[in-house]
């Protein structure tokens, strides 16, 4: 009677780890693929709309349009139990940025407005902000120094 | 507007851009924070070398939607910034690109982390 159980046990603990890695891999490719359609759709919805030909002006706006969407969602609680099932599929779009911004402002909110919820702000996300300006002043450089390779 | 084919392709690379981010989470055990700077940065270097615009033509959303998309607009911005600008443009091109997202950010999180109830724990 031990017997099958413990070769059951055994083929549980081999077989584990990779369908999890399997299944959070399907998760996050379909959250994150559902992310990309609803900003293609907010994009397409602005271009119908809005009659604006400029394409970086659409996509400012489809930008600050999910970052706005994430932040709702995060202050109802709904975005953490999406990021429970999505996992990176919910973190590497903006609108995962923008909860990494808005969750920790609720969290710390109850140790104060300035100290609390002002100060922790980017307690997660400056990071991003730290790399990102300071990568693009580096390219910014790079392209002063060697401008004839980017002059199209 | 885009037909149903593009709304594939915006999936599948959107789809694919998370996925690998989940593989390192999975296999390296990397926080979500080295998650946003590692694509950010990839997006960083892949529109300086001028790729992203590639990815983009193609995958539309499925690239910018990703936080790559926002490396990639600080790139852009500081290479025309410098273009035009010189040394000033090289400074403040890439964050003028994505002024508006991080006021906006900004912003909101304060309303909300104003008018929203932490959990409690």
């Amino acid at each position: 009677m031990n017997e099958p159980n413990k070769e059951y046990l055994e083929l549980v603990r081999r077989e584990m780890p990779r369908s999890k890695h399997l299944k959070t891999m399907f998760r996050a490719f379909w959250v994150g693929g559902a992310i990309c359609c609803l900003g293609q759709a907010i994009s397409d919805l602005y271009t119908l709309w809005l009659s604006d030909s400029d394409p970086d002006r659409i996509q400012t706006l489809t930008t600050l349009t999910l970052i706005a969407l994430s932040a709702i969602l995060t202050g109802f609680g709904v975005y953490d139990k999406i990021g429970a099932y999505g996992g990176a599929g919910s973190i590497v779009p903006i609108t995962g940025f923008a909860n990494s911004v808005v969750s920790p402002a609720i969290e710390h909110k109850r140790e104060g407005v300035i100290l609390g919820l002002c100060t922790n702000i980017f307690s997660v996300a400056g990071p991003v902000i730290v790399f990102g300006i300071s990568s693009s002043i580096v390219v910014g450089l790079i392209v002063l120094i060697f401008k004839g390779a980017f002059q199209g | 507007m885009n037909g149903w084919l593009d709304y594939l392709f915006v999936f599948l690379t959107g789809g694919t851009v998370c996925m690998l981010g989940q593989i390192l989470m999975n296999t390296t055990k990397m926080t979500p924070a080295r998650i946003l700077v590692g694509f950010l940065l990839l997006g960083v270097v892949l529109e300086t070398v001028g790729v992203f615009d590639e990815i983009k033509a193609f995958g539309k959303a499925g690239a910018t939607v990703p936080i790559m998309g926002f490396g990639s607009g600080l790139a852009k911005g500081a290479i025309e910034g410098a273009l035009e600008n010189g040394l000033i443009g090289a400074i403040t091109g890439g964050t003028e690109a994505v002024a508006a997202g991080i006021a906006g950010v900004i912003f909101i999180a304060f309303v909300v982390g104003l008018i929203a109830t932490p959990k409690s724990k």
